[in-house]
């Protein structure tokens, strides 16, 4: 499965995830730069990775949303494509409005930076296939990340809702909302299922050497969809 | 003509504002007691060439909703007036 990893100037986890589906995954992967007009030919997967796009000028992932990359991105996501954002892949996306809602200042206004446990739920995704119910536990690095919704019941109908912080246990609690995200939402996805945001970093957590190989899910899962013609 | 254009990007009512908390805290710590809610939001001076104000005004509402405020969240203002 060939996977293209989008660098924006700012990125700063744009090799951590080349290192997750190369070097962990044995998969062929590489780099689209943000100026490109095509993503690299052949691409199976999309993803954007962590960082400060930009700057995090005006809105975090604002100015990334608009390059020109992002309509190849479009492309590929509205042809079925897999597209996974993570943290400000995340608030690139839904700047992009590829996903619904908003990453907003953390409601402590600190950048928190720990490992988090968030539960898999909501409708299948090329991500998150069989993985409902499963308790993951994955790094956060992020000021921006607590999502809000205008018409946020409505949202939870739809099933969109793909990852929300627990506690260890799988228990929602306050304390286990790192951010002050609406309903404890910590990943969403686009109405096909086929486009996914979370703010931890899946990537990071892909390796028991690096505290925890739980983020490997994710990709297996995708590589799983894919041999099985399930996704693109 | 040579416009000036000033954009104010604010909050929507009852999206959490935690900077505006902090401010507000803040201020009635020193003493401001008459402090209430505290909102804080982005200004942006543009200056632009344009036909006359209402063109203006059309392309800053464009240029709003595509990049200078996330409307899923925020809402804007746009005062237009001559350069000086």
């Amino acid at each position: 499965m060939n996977f293209a990893v989008v660098r924006f100037p700012g990125s700063n986890c744009d090799q951590d995830a080349v290192h997750a589906v190369v070097d962990v995954l044995g998969q062929p992967g590489g780099l689209a730069w943000h100026k490109d007009r095509e993503l690299p030919p052949a691409t199976d997967c999309v993803i954007v990775p962590g960082g400060f796009s930009y700057g995090d000028y005006l809105r975090a992932g604002a100015m990334a949303a608009q390059s020109p990359i992002m309509a190849a991105v479009r492309a590929f996501a509205e042809r079925g494509g897999p597209v996974l954002g993570i943290c400000n892949g995340y608030q690139i996306l839904t700047e992009a409005r590829l996903l619904e809602g908003a990453l907003t200042r953390n409601a402590s206004l600190k950048f928190v930076c720990k490992d988090v446990h968030v539960k898999v739920e909501g409708q299948g995704t090329p991500f998150s296939r069989g993985l409902a119910g499963r308790v993951l536990r994955m790094p956060i690095a992020h000021a921006e990340g607590r999502f809000v919704h205008p018409d946020l019941p409505a949202f939870e109908r739809t099933g969109r809702v793909i990852f929300r912080y627990v506690s260890a246990a799988g228990a929602l609690d306050d304390d286990a909302n790192p951010n002050g995200s609406s309903a404890a939402i910590a990943g969403t996805c686009n109405a096909a299922g086929n486009v996914v945001g979370l703010m931890p970093h899946p990537e990071r957590a892909c390796e028991t050497l690096l505290g925890s190989a739980d983020g490997r899910a994710l990709f297996d899962t995708v590589l799983g969809a894919f041999a099985a013609g399930g996704c693109a | 003509m040579k416009l000036s254009a000033k954009v104010y990007v604010t909050l929507k009512r009852g999206v959490l504002d935690p900077q505006g908390q902090a401010v507000s805290r803040s201020l009635r710590g020193l003493g401001f007691d008459e402090v209430g809610d505290a909102r804080i939001g982005k200004f942006i001076e543009l200056e632009l060439d344009a036909p006359d104000e209402a063109a203006a005004r059309k392309r800053l509402g464009e240029m709003c909703e595509r990049l200078l405020s996330n409307t899923v969240i925020e809402d804007y203002r746009i005062e237009v007036g001559a350069r000086a």
